[in-house]
């Protein structure tokens, strides 16, 4: 007997009531986008000249574009004279006790067993003293300089290292790529640089949380991960816990560039606002992330849990320039309410017997919309490639939707390239059976979607496994029955 | 152990239970048979806990409790258990670990400790050798990709390792060759025990043959038109139903 979809809706919708507060400081570009509003925010992060240039660059080649409207998302226009490029780093908290954070959204926290204090940085209250990540971030970059590692923001990067900046930054995701690519380079706000030297392995899971009291990197992020020959390195990007934010599109880039036998992991997860229960405010998040395996035996790897956001477009993809060279993408999307994403990659096989594997698993719940978009192409030199794509999909009720669109270019008649997919279903016999073996239903719920999710999360970093199990827990709660 | 009296119960506003009186005691077995659609496999879900039934009116008293006002996964923890006519698949959820969570779940409620992982690993080895479930199974996800009969097998593996107080068999034996209707029954005679009851659905004498019940009611047209000892279900195999809803017509 199939729920009365009323009665579904208030399940699974459990809401991330918000009430964004808007309040910010005095040093805030007005609204609009145009050459002065590039050279406000590249003076203001007191850039070299080149550096100017190439955003200059980038927004004009950005005026030609159009905004691309082949996905499957479907949202209003954006008016992106409507938008303020450039906030302030140093934005007073806006808020000065948890009391006056959304219960609800403390509730989330609660459930994902968040720190107090973290709780506080995320929901945008002033931090206590005792918290200061600053310093705990000093520490983290003492050992990691020790190793010969630099791990810093974009701004500080572009000021301290310019040579890796010039030779690196744009060379995987040139600002020509895309509309959003174009954009981002011409305005991005701040974001990560990552330089692993030869033979080094980085002694820590690299991680954004070590940066969460640091200046807000706003919704054009720009984060450049290089690793060197035989060098590895595993960046966390995300929180579990649901993100404030007063941005509505995120257009953010990352570029992996990977040397010879170098190896890079990059998981996220992402939970940023998705709306409220029509769909309304959420952010949009318009990413291009590419990983360049450009040395013989380098090996990248993307892993997403993506359970936020009203609109994603997101693709990691991998160039497999190298020989021998690995690129891997394991994502899970869960889409309810209005949210929608469209997700997949692209794996470029160039390199002789370069291995790609992808795994895809979308969950859609209540209204929500799961593409999958992938491109699997085998250059004409890539003797012996191999893909091998499996692609998921898991439907809650009988209003959302999963989509499939692999996209296969072979060139090479040696290559091997594998597609499955499935859909199914949580049914009601699936949730009957298990309560009738003493389960409770949340926990039947759980234990299918995870089952489902297995091999993406044995992907994950372990203490991030466990918080990707709990997320997608509270985020389909009670999600059929 | 159960006490089910005058219970009617309808589906999308059609009447299936016109008035069942049914009394089972610790310890015994008892055969529901009748032919399809006379309302047996609605009584075992109702028992169960099944959505979709309406009950317009009797009641059912279980171990001294109102049946009918648990929940289902209250039910399962007081020790119901029921073997499903078609077991369901639950891709990616590894079928030791189901078995085990499920075990969890019904110690916790009852403030037991869980199980450690050693104990439980001899119990469903021995287990699955009794009901001759192939080991390879308890690796892969639930009935996932399993045949019809090692879908009914290991309903009664995971029978013999929750140890319920009352198991119903919904038509355990139906899609099953002789081997596995045997192996299934051995497994069923395994479970006898004072403490617990059984309520063995079928359409056939046959599963019977193997499975000796105490008490064998017919049920046809939503009612139990008659009720005797195990002979009964060799007279039903021998004359059919019909004469029985004639009589009971008359």
């Amino acid at each position: 007997m199939g729920l009365p979809n009323a009665e579904m809706d208030d399940v699974v919708g459990k809401e991330y009531a918000q009430g964004f507060v808007t309040d910010i400081e005095s040093d805030t570009l007005p609204p609009g986008l145009d050459e002065d509003v590039i050279r406000a925010i590249s003076e203001r992060k007191c850039e070299p000249s080149w550096m100017l240039e190439r955003r200059l660059s980038a927004y004009r080649h950005w005026l030609t574009m159009q905004e691309p409207n082949w996905s499957s998302v479907k949202h209003p226009s954006i008016d992106f004279q409507a938008i303020s490029y450039y906030s302030s780093p140093k934005q007073r908290p806006e808020l000065d006790s948890l009391d006056q954070v959304d219960p609800e959204l403390l509730s989330t926290y609660e459930k994902l067993g968040i720190p107090i204090d973290e709780q506080k940085a995320l929901a945008g209250v002033a931090v206590d003293a005792v918290f200061d990540s600053v310093s705990v971030a000093t520490t983290f970059r003492h050992t990691l300089a020790e190793a010969g590692v630099i791990f810093c923001s974009m701004s500080e990067a572009i000021r301290e290292y310019p040579e890796l900046i010039k030779q690196y930054l744009g060379s995987v995701v040139p600002y020509k790529d895309n509309y959003f690519a174009a954009l981002n380079s011409a305005v991005f706000s701040d974001g990560t640089f990552v330089f692993v030297p030869k033979g080094v392995t980085c002694p820590m899971e690299l991680s954004t949380y070590f940066r969460i009291n640091e200046a807000k990197t706003g919704q054009f992020e720009r984060t450049l991960i290089v690793a060197e020959e035989r060098s590895q390195v595993s960046y966390l990007e995300g929180c579990t816990a649901p993100m404030r934010d007063e941005n509505q599109l995120h257009a953010a880039v990352v570029e992996l560039v990977a040397l010879e036998d170098a190896r890079i992991k990059y998981s996220t997860v992402q939970n940023w606002y998705p709306g409220d229960a029509k769909g309304r405010g959420g952010i949009y998040n318009f990413v291009t992330k590419r990983g360049d395996c450009r040395g013989d035996r380098s090996h990248i790897s993307w892993t997403q849990v993506e359970t936020g956001s009203a609109v994603t477009w997101k693709y990691p993809s991998c160039i497999l320039r190298g020989r021998d060279s690995v690129g891997e993408f394991y994502s899970v999307a869960v889409t309810k309410g209005h949210q929608q994403a469209d997700t997949g990659t692209k794996m470029i096989h160039i390199g002789e017997n370069s291995r790609s594997t992808i795994v895809s698993k979308g969950i859609s719940a209540m209204r929500g919309s799961n593409a999958y978009r992938g491109l699997v192409r085998v250059a004409a030199k890539a003797e012996n490639a191999r893909n091998h794509t499996q692609c998921d999909s898991l439907l809650i009720g009988d209003r959302c939707a999963a989509h499939t669109f692999p996209y296969i270019e072979v060139k090479n008649p040696t290559a091997q390239v594998e597609h499955e997919a499935t859909t199914s279903k949580v049914s009601d016999d699936q949730l009957f059976y298990c309560r009738q073996r003493g389960l409770s239903e949340e926990d039947a719920v759980s234990m299918i979607i995870n089952g489902f999710c297995k091999e993406v999360f044995n992907e994950l970093p372990m203490e991030f496994a466990v918080e990707a199990q709990k997320l997608l827990a509270v985020s389909l709660e009670g999600a059929v029955g | 152990m159960l006490t089910i009296k005058n219970l009617t119960a309808s589906v999308d506003g059609k009447e299936i239970l016109k008035g069942i009186d049914l009394t089972v005691r610790a310890g015994e077995v008892h055969a529901i048979m009748g032919p399809n659609g006379s309302g047996k496999s609605t009584l075992a879900h109702i028992l169960s806990g099944r959505d979709g039934y309406e009950v317009t009116g009797g009641e059912i008293v279980y171990k001294g409790q109102d049946l009918l006002s648990l929940e289902t996964e209250v039910r399962a923890q007081a020790g119901i258990f029921l073997a499903m006519q078609y077991p369901v698949e639950l891709p990616g959820v590894n079928n030791m670990t189901f078995l085990r969570e499920s075990m969890n779940a019904i110690r916790r409620s009852r403030g037991e400790d869980e199980i450690d992982a050693v104990s439980f690993m001899k119990q469903v080895r021995k287990k699955a050798a009794q009901v001759k479930l192939d080991p390879k199974l308890l690796k892969r996800s639930v009935n996932a990709g399993f045949s019809g009969g090692e879908k009914k097998r290991n309903e009664i593996l995971q029978m013999a390792m929750l140890e319920p107080y009352l198991a119903i068999l919904d038509e355990t034996d139906s899609g099953l060759d002789i081997d596995a209707l045997r192996t299934v029954a051995d497994g069923v005679n395994l479970l006898r025990s004072p403490e617990r009851s059984m309520i063995v659905v079928t359409h056939y004498q046959r599963l019977l043959e193997y499975i000796e019940p105490d008490r064998v009611h017919v049920l046809v047209g939503g009612r139990i038109i008659r009720s005797g000892g195990k002979e009964l279900a060799l007279e039903l195999e021998a004359r059919g139903y019909s004469w029985l809803v004639e009589e009971a017509a008359a």
